[in-house]
């Protein structure tokens, strides 16, 4: 469905963010997008969506294709119309308008603004808790009910694709494990491809389809989740486990500091 | 008593006009973060087109209404295209400067076409003298009063309910998000710049009904500084309140005062709120949770 190819980011005409970066997003599908801090993870979202332009970025080789159009060059407004929608970081929700409006809002590109009403009470289903607060101001709600209004506002726009960038950020590990419920369900009910960003390894990799690691503005290793799991370097560097498979211990962290094999 | 009623009503009109400009203020400074010093010249230039096409032309009143207006929404949409919209990033100082040029601009291109010349407006308003409360007032007044109530109405629920309103509060809010979910931001600027320019232009119309048509209507351009930093710089029901109470404050200062103290109490309003009160009052404070 949706494809980077060979793909490299400039930021200030001089600052190399994606170097080479490729991914395939298949129909239907949960896909993971993890890796540390400064890895590349949200200008690769960025790029998709066309966010890049406000920030002096731009998308410098390689091409993006959603459903066998190219994307790379289109602005933000007309990425949104075909049907790709970001969940930007840290919530951004739109402070001083009511929960409602927020989510009308989200559906500003919507053709049938006659079945806004029919799909807000959707969202409500997924979110009961914003139903109780769908008059007030959006700038009041706890942090995990501006995510699930972010979320919810991307729902009203009835989007092919959804990318959620970093859902967990400073939320309460309950919360998180229940967002991260709506956005399996989300994705079997709705029939939405997701593309997820997170540096919660471990409960991005128990929800997606296939999962991809990227470091310095590549994608360094990809594969299943059980796979994934399974490897050695993945265990020890995004899930905290030893080769034994159980949780390290300070204690026995001595000389021996295990090194990156994929990148030499 | 009876003074009082006058009083009251004439400050309400001059309010109410007070409000339709700064309402387009607050609302260029909401979407866009310009400060719009050209505003008082919007104002102006509803006034002369008016008179152009009711006091020149002869037409009609109410066609003279609607074309003016059509002819401010698309002013502003040229400004906005030709003007501002290279100016997207400069520092705000340089943005100030530009609105600046382009008040004096309008105002030298209206007196070039007009003059400067004070001319009588084709009072389109009956003003008849009538009894209300026991107060003598005349009509004039009252239709602008109304006139300016249906349009702030107007206003209102296009913010509130339309989804066009509700996009561009979006933007006012955050940019980015905004456009992250398809709202075309330069649409909306371009919307913020001609909805301004078209109250504005109905604002002029009615101080020109009343006062007549003359270079000094750009004056109330500088009025609306004390209004919106009473009412909240980014409020729209701030503009409205601001506008009536300034317009009230100089009628009643005017009439039981008098030395000319009405034209310098906005100012010592303006002076008064940004000691108090910065924001205004209703004015956004960034919203902090708890």
């Amino acid at each position: 469905m949706l494809s980077l190819n060979n793909i490299e980011v400039i930021y200030e005409d001089v600052i190399l963010v994606l170097k080479g970066m490729s991914l395939q997003v298949p129909d239907g599908q949960i896909v993971a997008l993890l890796g540390a801090n400064g890895a590349g993870k949200s200008t690769t979202l960025k790029a998709i969506s066309g966010l890049l332009k406000p920030e002096n970025g731009e998308v410098t080789d390689g091409s993006i294709e959603f459903q066998g159009e190219p994307i790379h060059t289109m602005p933000a407004e007309d990425v949104v119309r075909r049907g790709i929608f970001q969940v930007m970081e840290g919530r951004r929700v739109f402070e001083h308008l009511t929960v409602e409006e927020n989510l009308i809002a989200g559906g500003y590109t919507r053709a049938d603004r006659n079945n806004l009403k029919r799909d807000i009470e959707m969202v409500y289903t997924y979110f009961p808790r914003l139903k109780e607060r769908m008059k007030q101001a959006a700038g009041y709600l706890s942090g995990g009910e501006q995510q699930m209004l972010a979320i919810g506002r991307a729902l009203m726009a009835k989007p092919k694709l959804v990318m959620l960038d970093e859902p967990s950020l400073g939320l309460a590990p309950l919360l998180v494990q229940e967002i991260f419920d709506i956005i399996k369900r989300i994705n079997e009910e709705q029939n939405t491809t997701i593309l997820l960003v997170e540096q919660n390894a471990l409960l991005a990799l128990d929800i997606a389809h296939y999962a991809y690691i990227m470091e310095n503005g590549r994608i360094v290793m990809d594969g299943e989740p059980d796979n994934l799991r399974e490897n050695a370097d993945v265990r020890e560097f995004y899930l905290g486990l030893t080769e034994v498979g159980q949780r390290k211990s300070y204690r026995d962290v001595k000389h021996y500091k295990r090194r990156k094999r994929w990148l030499s | 008593m009876d003074q009082f009623l006058q009083l009251t009503l004439s400050g309400l009109t001059n309010g109410a006009v007070l409000a339709l400009a700064a309402l387009g203020f607050v609302l260029i400074y909401k979407a866009s973060d310009v400060l719009n010093f050209a505003q008082g010249e919007f104002l102006l230039v509803g006034a002369y087109v008016m008179f152009a096409l009711v006091g020149e032309l002869g037409w009609h009143w109410s066609i003279g209404i609607v074309v003016t207006v059509l002819i401010a929404v698309a002013l502003g949409v040229v400004l906005e295209r030709a003007v501002l919209r290279p100016m997207i990033g400069e520092p705000i100082i340089s943005l100030i400067m530009v609105t600046i040029g382009l008040s004096s601009l309008l105002r030298a291109i209206v007196s070039t076409i007009w003059g400067t010349d004070e001319r009588a407006f084709p009072s389109f308003i009956p003003s008849e003298p009538i009894k209300v409360l026991g107060a003598t007032v005349t009509t004039d007044k009252l239709w602008a009063i109304g006139i300016a109530a249906v349009f702030l109405v107007v206003f209102n629920l296009f913010f509130r309910r339309s989804s066009e309103g509700i996009a561009m509060r979006a933007v006012a809010d955050d940019q980015q998000a905004a456009l992250s979910m398809g709202i075309s931001v330069k649409k909306i600027f371009a919307m913020a710049w001609s909805i301004s320019a078209a109250t504005a232009a109905i604002g002029g119309i009615i101080v020109a009904n009343i006062l007549g048509v003359s270079g000094n209507i750009s004056g109330l351009g500088l009025q609306v500084f004390p209004v919106v930093i009473l009412g909240g710089l980014d409020s729209i029901p701030g503009a409205v309140i601001g506008g009536i109470i300034i317009g009230l404050l100089q009628a009643y200062t005017g009439g039981y005062v008098g030395f000319g103290l009405n034209s310098i109490i906005p100012f010592v309003v303006l002076v008064l709120i940004l000691m108090v009160k910065p924001y205004g009052l209703f004015g956004q404070e960034i919203i902090e949770r708890v």
